[in-house]
């Protein structure tokens, strides 16, 4: 499957289907919980991700939370 | 070791000084160790001790980045009441790979300081700025 991930060319081998949620696994990608999604130009709620499926074509955009605090 | 305009610095300074009392925060573009763009984020938090960027303008930004083969190098926030340091807050939350910190403490708001880290991993080094 070719995608665009995060402005590069990606080619990812799986067999089946593959939701986002496993997309972010094949890409090695760490804290999830902190990963915001863009595929195909919309946001993702983070609890979609699972039910999200990624198809040939498709172009991703993932960067992480990005915030702090003072304390 | 970061170089950063100066212009660029004490815009960042003042952004931190037009939003007290509470937390500004925004990223610089770059290439290499040195910076060449500077952008104002929307804290979403709107507090004096958090803030959060808006994922639309994350998005938005990276793309503007790359379209002018910049990368993000600098995610900067202010901290109104407190030093120029990553808090445990900060370090916990420092999950963007290969971005230094800066922080600008208003402590002073008469001489804010700014200082910059990187975070990796709960470890914190700080990284020299140079203006020019």
């Amino acid at each position: 499957m070719n995608l665009t991930v995060n402005g590069k060319s990606a080619t990812i081998e799986a067999q089946g289907n593959v939701s986002v949620l496993q997309l972010l696994d094949l890409l090695n990608v760490s804290q999830k919980e902190y990963v915001t999604v863009e595929l195909n130009g919309d946001i993702l709620d983070r609890e979609s991700f699972a039910a999200s499926p990624v198809q040939d074509g498709d172009t991703v955009e993932f960067l992480y939370f990005m915030g702090g605090g003072a304390l | 070791m970061l170089r950063i305009p100066r212009e660029i610095h004490e815009a960042v300074l003042e952004h931190a000084r037009e939003g007290f009392p509470l937390e500004v925060c925004g990223i610089l573009g770059g290439r290499g160790s040195e910076v060449l763009s500077h952008h104002r984020m929307t804290n979403t938090d709107q507090s004096n001790e958090h803030f959060m960027m808006d994922p639309k303008e994350q998005f938005a930004l990276v793309k503007e980045l790359r379209a002018a083969e910049q990368s993000m190098l600098v995610i900067y926030h202010s901290h109104p009441e407190s030093p120029a340091r990553p808090s445990q807050e900060d370090i916990r939350l420092a999950l963007t790979p290969g971005v230094a910190h800066l922080i600008v403490s208003l402590m002073d708001q008469e001489t804010p300081v700014a200082k910059a880290f990187t975070i990796s991993e709960g470890t914190v080094a700080p990284v020299e700025i140079e203006l020019f």
